[in-house]
């Protein structure tokens, strides 16, 4: 196994899905079966490279990279095929792989129009790449490749098999259809944060060659020089900005967030999944791996704006959410809530709020994954989303309906569910940020994010109350709905199973994360 | 004694262009005429390619020759951008065979005047005086200006090419002006020469507008804001494989103009000559970005979008402004490498201009609806290469805006980075134009009453090939772009930048 940890493992996770991409390109459309087939054993084998990886991860380094690789790519500009992975990446290159299965899965029986097998299971093998690539990567070129890997596809996801309903453009008033909006939308919010990101990485490639004998773009070595104390002043102000940009778009953090309702609402049920479970960690994960330890000092300072911009960000979900009369709407602003607690976690820079943070990622994206599975389900049998009109669940679908429920339980942070440890930990790590940020406001956020809690539980309730209780409407007496189904069993059980892992035993995650995050914090911060 | 080697580029090439014309009196199928071109254009590459490593090969003393007093030289530079000339003009070619068959156009003459055109370019490569420089941009814009009227019949086409004529012999004049100006100061025209002149002289105001008709005469030949009025119309008109040229090749010999004036003859100038370009990279980005939202016939969004492009390429010069003499190689490479990239994807571009018009009938995005469902590949490669022109990883593209970026950033003065915000800004905007075709091809259903051409132009061996060939340069640059700056390495390492 010496190739698998000497980087090979890895480059099998990230490049696989792109193989298996390859062949389904070679496959002619009509061959469904053998389409289906070629995605399967791709997304299996991937995910197998992926507990393989958790396999060889040696957890008493937890805080080391390891089973990376570190060659030259493009040598004229020094820059690296540097990969690895430590405690902190690990969690989220399982997740990928985890989540891509069971998009894979869910898929089997389940094909928006207009069908296009071929083409939807390549995008999504090709997503694959992007996601596990980004959090992987160690130098700032390899990153941005990454990190803007994920974007056609997402986009053609979006604009192919969207919602096909008319929507206004606000301020320009034309009417377009809602998924070339969403998808457009999408599309120029990330890439207008992405290109500041790249200024801000030149400028950090610049700077490093001041101080060591090379330029470099690694994110290791820009990590040491930043907790050195080299990148400071204006300098390092409008670098930190210029990636804030880059990483809050994704994440995203009100009030930049915009695009977010819109292409969760758009995109086909699978797309909505992969956006909610992985794509929005690209940003959170961002900050941890890149921000944080190469311009600490910055961060510290502008702790106190990201965490209120957080906590913003969880009241204006959770608010959002209780105007919503669209199902996949309301889900999509909990993502806003939810990622805001991520970012508060992390805005306190203590490796408590950090651990929380990366929990409440994996959470996240199991719980959310499940809702938008769950919604597009119900929306492929009701032909509506419309909670107005929904109703009664229960009686029509039971087991869809207890699906819900637990979902929306988890969601809204349950204890001994998933949920609830990033949301607990955020807050107790609020209560007391790292030294020199002010405690006295970092508390107001943690009595901001409380109430954001019980926002979260209103509205989560709110909608099992309108979609799963209740008597079914009129319209829906005397019609037939077939309760969950092999496949969706199948997709959904593991992301059950998970979050009730995940819930009664996070040591799971904290096993891996909290040597990291306490190395990362120890060397940003200096303990 | 001259140096024949040193020659052997632009002399298979030039044997290539009468060949064109004797095959073509004698042949009756005038794809032969094509086909001669084709060998020649790759038999060019041979003494490119031994010139290339003529050092470890051959044993020569050097790479770098200089012939005619300094006025023709042979170097790293001369000999990347000779091959993409070569290149350019062999996919243009490919792209023009079946185009020119499926008409009654002059066959031969066609691929004559191409080839003659794609002499100027290797020329122009390692031209280091004004008047060899002079020479090289009017033999590529000649045949541009026969070859953009080429569809003699169509009003548009001799719009297209009386425009680019008129224009393009006011940029001529203008340049000489600049140059006679320059000369009468100076008493010389070798670039080595003018790098090296008396600071006293350059200061003096008329230096400095010689200095700034030249850069107004190129700015016509790369189509940059506000010389670039002629473009729309010129590329709208002319036959598509024609403004694949123009718009590649054509353009591209107007930035090794530049480059070689710019960085050549007055890198102590960069105070002078860097604030104009500024202004025009930054009003090309902006105009060509901004009009290029409104277009809705492809060939014209892919001008617009060809002059927003002149504006990325100046921005490293632009960035030179305020830069200190050790920031020019790396702005010269990142034009380099961004020229390299642009030829590849533009080609792409044009190609499958061509190819859909020929499918669909009409560059009318209207038309283009619902490619995907009825050409699924030739819809794929448009996003590929529409893409790639956004500068999305992992298409080559993205590697274009970083090298531009990082010479813009690395600059490091006021100049530099508001060029690079200005150009950041304008990334942005253009991804909506470039995904305009790409939303029409992928989410809308094709028009009722659509009418499909059978096969034909659209999926003959040459178009298949040319595309290939850029659908592959795009992937394999965009995921190994080390190629890209190696070239652009290359180019820079063997000339005296900043001297």
């Amino acid at each position: 196994m010496e190739w698998f940890d000497n980087g090979w493992g890895l480059v099998l996770t990230v490049f696989l899905p792109l193989a298996g991409a390859i062949v389904l390109l070679a496959i002619p459309r009509t061959k469904e079966d053998a389409l289906k087939g070629v995605a399967l054993v791709t997304s299996l084998a991937t995910f197998a490279a992926g507990v393989a990886l958790l396999g060889r991860f040696d957890f008493s380094r937890a805080g080391e990279l390891q089973l990376g690789m570190d060659v030259p790519w493009i040598d004229a500009i020094g820059a690296r095929f540097h990969i690895g992975v430590d405690g902190i990446s690990l969690p989220l290159v399982v997740l990928s792989t985890f989540i891509t299965l069971l998009v894979v899965l869910y898929s089997w029986d389940h094909w928006p129009e207009p069908h296009n097998p071929k083409l939807l299971l390549a995008l999504v093998l090709i997503l694959a790449v992007g996601m596990t690539g980004t959090f992987v990567a160690l130098d700032l070129v390899l990153f941005f490749v990454f990190f803007e890997v994920v974007l056609l596809p997402m986009y053609f996801m979006i604009g192919i098999w969207g919602d096909r309903g008319i929507r206004e453009v606000p301020v320009f008033g034309w009417k377009l259809e809602m998924r070339l909006y969403a998808s457009l939308k999408f599309f120029v919010f990330t890439l207008f944060g992405s290109a500041f990101m790249l200024l801000g990485f030149l400028a950090l490639y610049f700077r490093s060659g001041t101080i060591l004998p090379e330029r470099t773009f690694d994110i290791v070595r820009l990590s040491e020089l930043g907790a050195a104390g080299a990148f400071t002043g204006t300098f390092a102000f409008w670098v930190f900005f210029a990636l804030f940009l880059g990483f809050a778009v994704k994440v995203p953090m009100w009030p930049l967030h915009t695009w977010l309702p819109d292409a969760h609402t758009a995109a086909p049920t699978v797309g909505s999944v992969i956006l909610a479970a992985i794509l929005l960690k690209l940003g959170t994960y961002a900050f941890v791996r890149i921000s944080i330890p190469i311009l600490p000092q910055e961060a510290a300072n502008w702790a106190w704006l990201i965490g209120l911009l957080a906590v913003i960000g969880i009241i204006y979900g959770s608010l959002a959410c209780l105007a919503q009369t669209d199902m996949k709407r309301l889900i999509a602003y909990s993502s806003v809530g939810h990622m805001g607690f991520v970012m508060l976690g992390i805005a306190t820079l203590t490796s408590i709020g950090i651990n929380a943070a990366i929990i409440g990622m994996v959470a996240h994206g199991l719980i959310t994954g499940l809702l938008f599975f769950l919604a597009g389900s119900m929306a492929h049998r009701y032909h509506t989303r419309d909670m107005g009109r929904l109703g009664g669940n229960m009686k029509l679908m039971p087991v869809m309906g207890v699906l819900l429920g637990f979902a929306a339980m988890a969601s809204l942070g349950l204890p001994a569910l998933a949920g609830f440890w990033g949301e607990f930990m955020a807050l107790m790590a609020s209560f007391d940020p790292l030294d020199g940020l002010d405690p006295g406001l970092f508390r107001g956020f943690m009595i901001a994010g409380a109430v954001g809690t019980v926002l979260t539980a209103g509205y989560m309730l709110w909608m099992l109350r309108e979609v799963n209780f209740g008597e079914p409407a009129d319209e829906w007496l005397g019609k037939e709905f077939h309760d969950v189904g092999t496949f969706e069993w199948l997709a959904w059980a593991p992301l059950v199973i998970a979050t009730i892992a995940l819930g009664v035993y996070p040591k799971l995650v904290f096993g891996m994360t909290n040597d990291a995050v306490v190395r990362l914090v120890e060397q940003a911060f200096g303990g | 004694m001259i140096d024949y080697h040193a020659l052997a580029p632009a002399a298979v090439l030039g044997l290539t262009v009468v060949a064109a014309l004797v095959v073509d009196l004698v042949v009756r199928r005038k794809v032969w005429v094509a086909v001669v071109s084709l060998v020649g254009l790759f038999g060019a590459f041979v003494p490119l390619l031994t010139l290339a490593f003529c050092e470890p090969l051959l044993g020569c003393a050097s790479t770098t020759r200089e012939l005619f007093g300094g006025s023709y030289v042979v170097d790293g530079y001369a000999l990347v951008l000779g091959a993409v000339f070569l290149a350019t003009a062999f996919v243009a070619v490919l792209l023009s065979v079946d185009y020119i068959e499926s008409d009654r156009y002059y066959e031969g003459e066609y691929f004559f005047l191409l080839l003659a055109a794609a002499l100027g370019g290797v020329v122009m490569a390692s031209a280091r005086d004004f008047v060899t420089l002079i020479v090289a941009l009017e033999l590529v814009s000649g045949p541009g200006f026969l070859l953009a009227g080429w569809r003699k019949a169509d009003e548009r086409s001799n719009e297209a090419a009386l425009k680019f004529f008129i224009s393009g012999v006011l940029a001529l004049a203008l340049l000489v002006f600049g140059v006679s100006l320059v000369y009468g100061l100076t008493g010389t025209q070798l670039f080595a020469e003018l790098a090296a002149v008396d600071p006293d002289v350059a200061e003096l105001p008329l230096f400095s507008l010689g200095l700034l008709f030249v850069l107004v005469g190129f700015g016509f030949k790369v189509s940059a804001v506000p010389f670039h009025f002629w473009t729309p119309d010129t590329y709208q008109g002319a036959p598509t494989p024609v403004t694949a040229w123009l718009a590649v090749g054509s353009k591209t010999a107007g930035f090794v103009g530049l480059l070689s004036v710019v960085f050549l003859a007055f890198p102590q100038l960069r105070h002078v000559w860097g604030p104009m370009v500024w202004v025009v990279a930054a009003a090309s980005m902006i105009v060509g970005n901004v009009v290029a939202i409104k277009q809705d016939h492809i060939v014209r969004l892919l001008g617009y979008s060809s002059i927003a492009h002149a504006g990325f390429i100046l921005a490293p010069i632009a960035a030179m402004a305020g830069a200190p003499a050790e920031a020019l190689p790396l702005a010269f490479y990142a034009a380099v490498a961004y020229l390299l990239v642009y030829a590849v994807m533009n080609l792409g571009a044009f190609g499958v201009a061509v190819a859909g018009i020929a499918k669909v009938g009409s560059g009318k995005l209207s038309s283009w609806r619902g490619l995907f469902r009825h050409s699924p590949s030739l819809a794929v490669m448009m996003a590929i290469f529409f893409f790639s022109l956004a500068g999305i990883p992992p298409l080559a593209g993205w590697f274009a805006k970083l090298a531009m970026f990082q010479a813009a950033v690395g600059a490091d003065n006021p100049w530099g980075l508001s060029i690079a915000v200005v150009a950041v800004l304008n990334s942005v905007v253009a991804i909506y134009y470039y995904a305009k075709p790409v939303v029409a091809a992928f989410f809308e259903e094709a028009p009722a009453e659509l009418q499909l051409a059978e096969a034909g132009a659209a999926s003959s061996p040459a178009m298949r090939l040319a595309l290939g060939l850029a659908v592959v340069g795009v992937l394999v640059l965009g995921v190994v772009p080390g190629v890209v700056a190696v070239l652009g390495r290359y180019t820079t390492s063997l000339l005296t930048l900043g001297g």
